[in-house]
């Protein structure tokens, strides 16, 4: 029962590894902020899947926070590339 | 293989399933607001059903061993899915928004409301 839990981490950290590549050549920040965003989605959903697999219910209360906090931070590169800062 | 087993087998399937449509139409779309019409709602998607698939499994253990500590997962895990559904549309919107303004047109878009508006 605990294998498919891992074996779902893995396949999410495949995809974060490809989501990195638009990170990477993006040709304008905003393509590359949406990228990170999708990486810190795919972060939030694996750390909850994590807690499973260590039994660890610690691990997805730092998901709920890393969630806030990448929100928070997202907010604010939008108000940098839209010029009102 | 019981049925509880069978529906967190199906829910983490449909979760890997959307999580890949969604990085796969962010490398292969061409514009940025096609883009983030792919990865915001495909992710937002997938990754509920993964949690979905915690909440069954915290909630299937707590009323099979009746262990408090399952019944602490699945609340956790459905606060933080609640959380990233609802910030992760707010955050598409900001962002859409200031690309938008920055001056990053749609590249085969017919009509542009937002443009014809004088905001």
């Amino acid at each position: 029962m605990i294998d498919v839990w891992i074996l779902t981490v893995v396949c999410l950290v495949v995809l974060m590894a490809l989501a990195t590549i638009r990170l990477v050549v993006g040709p304008t920040a905003p393509d590359r902020v949406i990228a990170l965003d999708t990486v810190n989605t795919l972060v939030i959903a694996s750390m909850i899947l994590l807690g499973v697999v260590f039994q660890e219910i610690i691990i997805d209360d730092v998901a709920i926070v890393y969630g806030l906090l990448s929100f928070v931070s997202t907010l604010y590169i939008a108000k940098y590339i839209g010029g009102e800062l | 293989m019981t049925a509880v087993e069978l529906l967190i087998y199906t829910c983490l399937v449909i979760g890997v399933v959307f999580n890949s449509l969604g990085v796969l139409g962010l490398l292969r779309f061409p514009d940025l607001y096609t883009r983030m019409h792919a990865t915001t709602k495909a992710t937002t998607f997938g990754s509920i059903f993964t949690s979905l698939a915690v909440v069954v499994y915290g909630l299937s253990m707590f009323f099979s061993q009746n262990g408090s500590q399952y019944l602490n997962l699945a609340i956790h895990a459905f606060l933080a899915v609640a959380f990233l559904a609802f910030t992760n549309a707010v955050s598409a919107h900001a962002i859409a928004r200031a690309a938008h303004k920055s001056g990053i047109k749609p590249m085969l878009a017919v009509v542009d409301r937002l443009e014809e508006a004088k905001l």
